[in-house]
């Protein structure tokens, strides 16, 4: 249950429209990529084959399972597969299997019955490394098979850009609570005890700070090799210093504060006068820089994929699409798309923590 | 009399400035405080009264002296051992609201202390809160509110109660009353006093406003620049001072009665700067009865009657100027 304090702030967010209305877009958008295997991926949601369901998305089936030939996993794309489920498993699906797809609609082949197998698929039967089957050179333009057209590796934009956007805003709510934890907590501890202990740590910041995180990122990567969770490491141990500076600032003020001086007079531990007593009055400084910090984690890993130094290259990345946008300026609808995903992801997201800062602010009076 | 209280002894505080010198907030205070008692202390700003009080509630730690309080030596303990002290001696500071934590409610405000100190029940500490709440003049239904919801008397009510409701036996008050109107103000010392009555509980009176103070002090110490100038009995040091610059304090009270003309016994000059430490009587540049030995030795308090103490060594010199 919320309290009367967290109630009154939700009621602040939810008078600002606009802010109200992102967090809803935002939410969804989110919440549907959360499901991206359902939107877009290259294996059916559910198999009807001889009279039992299959799951392709959470098991591995081997072809032999639908009567083909292959040991390994069933390619749910290829026509063999498609008409081996379509038709309960006839030996002919093997030879030609969009002649007997065909000839199996009326559920009579060769004039005997067959067990008829259905395939539901999702929205868009490609995930985001799939290579598309179509004629012509790549990148392919937009049509009603590829919504968004393809990339010049033949993937389908739209696949990517679903499961990309996933990526992205988990990559970046990641790297942005950890960093965000580790700054509150410095920056917390340096401005109430300030002195000797702020000094060293303020000097150790600037040295921090100074490094070229580029290079550590290249270096690492070429002895540890690539991986979402050293980049999220990387990222995290470069970028706490963003909110050190005004949660010490802030705490600096506060720490001369009368209240402060009250709950010391009353013996109120350190511990609990700085993460109960004054963290709440610095949270409005801390969450106008949220946003910042959000948009530049967005934009740092879009740039670092830009630039080939972010996630694994098969990995659906933004950056990337971005980077073959300028490679292929023939193909518009690359370029265009990264530019809406990027602009609709950061516009939303500045207006959601423009309101919640709002909300957050004790003094600022709502109509 | 019984063993005082409270009783500070030579107490002494510097801050040191960012090119090394010394800025000497409190030199040399000495004074007691009995049971029951209200010791007013005045002074103008910057002459170091509220570093006295917040060296006695250890908020700074004091550089040299004693403070003994029911018998203990406070300054020689470290914050563990000073915790069960915490609730016998409480503050009540100048500004109402922002010795409020804006984010907690007026009844979680008034509880920490209990949540801290006692072992109460939920419902106990609620009955000892509502009951609070009740003496110190407030309705029931702030407890919900925050501190910015509520009236500036309304918030130091608000500290007075969470100042009291462990049962202090020593209150240290820093100019509670200099942010409030004048009807406010003589409501909260009515207040102040009757909590005084029924607690027991010595007071330390920290104000630079003359009426506060003649209306709520049994006694009043007089500082100035650091060091306590003189001190008496309320009545005595209010009319008949034993130290210039008393005199000139009480001369510059302005009175609302155009019969009453404002006095024009005043000092020379500024308060002087209390940066570095000179060797004289700090009041030897502005002083109209300084004599030469003035410049050359820090004066101590020294009894110059009942009661009352002196760091002027030319005193009765006051009465022909006057």
């Amino acid at each position: 249950m919320l309290s009367t304090l967290n109630q009154r702030r939700w009621r602040n967010f939810r008078n600002n429209r606009r802010a109200h209305w992102s967090l809803w877009i935002f939410g969804i958008l989110f919440g549907l990529s959360l499901f991206a295997e359902f939107l877009a991926y290259d294996k059916p949601i559910l198999i009807r084959y001889k009279d039992s369901f299959y799951t392709p998305i959470w098991n591995d089936y081997p072809e032999t399972e639908f009567g083909g030939e292959f040991e390994t996993e069933a390619v749910y794309r290829d026509p063999e597969v498609k008409c081996l489920i379509a038709t309960g498993g006839l030996e002919g699906c093997l030879d030609d299997p969009e002649q007997l797809i065909a000839d199996s609609r009326d559920g009579i082949v060769n004039g005997d019955p067959i067990n008829r197998g259905w395939a539901l698929w999702p929205l868009i039967p490609y995930s985001f490394d799939t290579p598309v089957d179509r004629p012509g050179a790549a990148p392919l333009p937009p049509n009603s098979e590829n919504w968004l057209g393809t990339d010049d590796t033949k993937r389908d934009v739209l696949a990517r850009v679903i499961h990309g956007f996933r990526l992205s805003v988990a990559f970046t709510l990641i790297v942005t609570g950890a960093a965000s934890l580790i700054g509150i907590v410095a920056g917390a501890i340096q401005g109430y005890f300030g002195g000797w202990l702020d000094l060293f740590f303020q000097r150790f910041i600037e040295i921090w700070t100074a490094t070229p995180f580029l290079y550590v990122i290249i270096i690492m990567f070429a002895i540890l090799g690539r991986s979402f969770w050293l980049l999220v490491f990387l990222l995290v141990i470069f970028s706490w210093t963003a909110l050190v500076g005004v949660v010490r600032a802030e705490f600096l003020r506060a720490r001369n504060l009368e209240y402060v001086r009250a709950a010391k007079a009353l013996g109120v531990g350190n511990m609990t006068i700085m993460f109960r007593h004054m963290l709440p009055n610095a949270m409005v400084a801390t969450l106008t820089l949220l946003p910042f910090i959000i948009t530049g984690t967005i934009g740092t890993l879009a740039s670092l994929d830009y630039l080939g130094f972010g996630l694994p290259s098969s990995a659906p990345s933004l950056g990337e699409l971005t980077l073959q946008a300028k490679e292929n300026l023939q193909a518009p609808w690359l370029a265009f798309t990264a530019f809406f995903t990027f602009a609709i992801m950061l516009s939303l997201l500045v207006f959601v923590f423009e309101g919640v800062r709002d909300a957050f602010d004790p003094r600022k009076t709502f109509a | 009399m019984s063993e005082p209280l409270l009783q500070v002894d030579d107490l002494r505080k510097a801050f040191v400035l960012h090119d090394g010198r010394k800025l000497h907030a409190v030199r040399n205070v000495s004074f007691v405080l009995h049971r029951g008692e209200t010791l007013g202390l005045v002074g103008e700003s910057g002459s170091g009264k509220s570093t006295v009080g917040r060296c006695i509630l250890k908020l700074q730690q004091p550089d040299g002296g004693r403070i003994w309080f029911d018998g203990s030596d406070l300054t020689a303990l470290g914050p563990k051992q000073m915790l069960p002290y915490r609730p016998r001696i409480q503050i009540v500071f100048q500004d109402p609201f922002s010795s409020l934590n804006a984010h907690m409610r007026i009844h979680d405000i008034i509880t920490e202390p209990l949540r801290l100190h006692t072992k109460l029940t939920r419902n106990q500490q609620e009955a000892r809160v509502a009951g609070m709440i009740e003496r110190v003049g407030l309705d029931q239904s702030v407890s919900r509110y925050f501190p910015g919801d509520i009236t500036a008397s309304e918030q130091q009510r608000v500290g007075i109660a969470r100042a009291f409701i462990c049962e202090p036996q020593c209150v240290v008050l820093d100019e509670p009353t200099s942010a409030l109107d004048p009807r406010a103000r003589s409501n909260l010392l009515a207040l102040l006093s009757e909590l005084q009555l029924e607690t027991g509980a010595g007071y330390l009176f920290i104000s630079h406003d003359m009426n506060s103070i003649a209306k709520i002090s049994d006694r009043i110490a007089v500082m100035y620049l650091g060091s306590l100038v003189e001190s008496g009995p309320a009545q005595a040091v209010l009319t008949n001072q034993k130290h210039p610059y008393s005199m000139a304090l009480l001369s510059s009270v302005l009175y609302p009665d155009p019969a009453r003309p404002p006095h024009s016994y005043g000092l020379e000059g500024e308060i002087p700067s209390a940066i570095g430490v000179r060797d004289e009587c700090p009041l030897v540049g502005r002083c109209p009865i300084r004599q030469p030995d003035c410049a050359s030795e820090y004066p101590l308090l020294r009894t110059v009657g009942p009661g009352r103490q002196s760091a002027c060594r030319y005193h009765e010199r006051l009465g022909s100027i006057s």
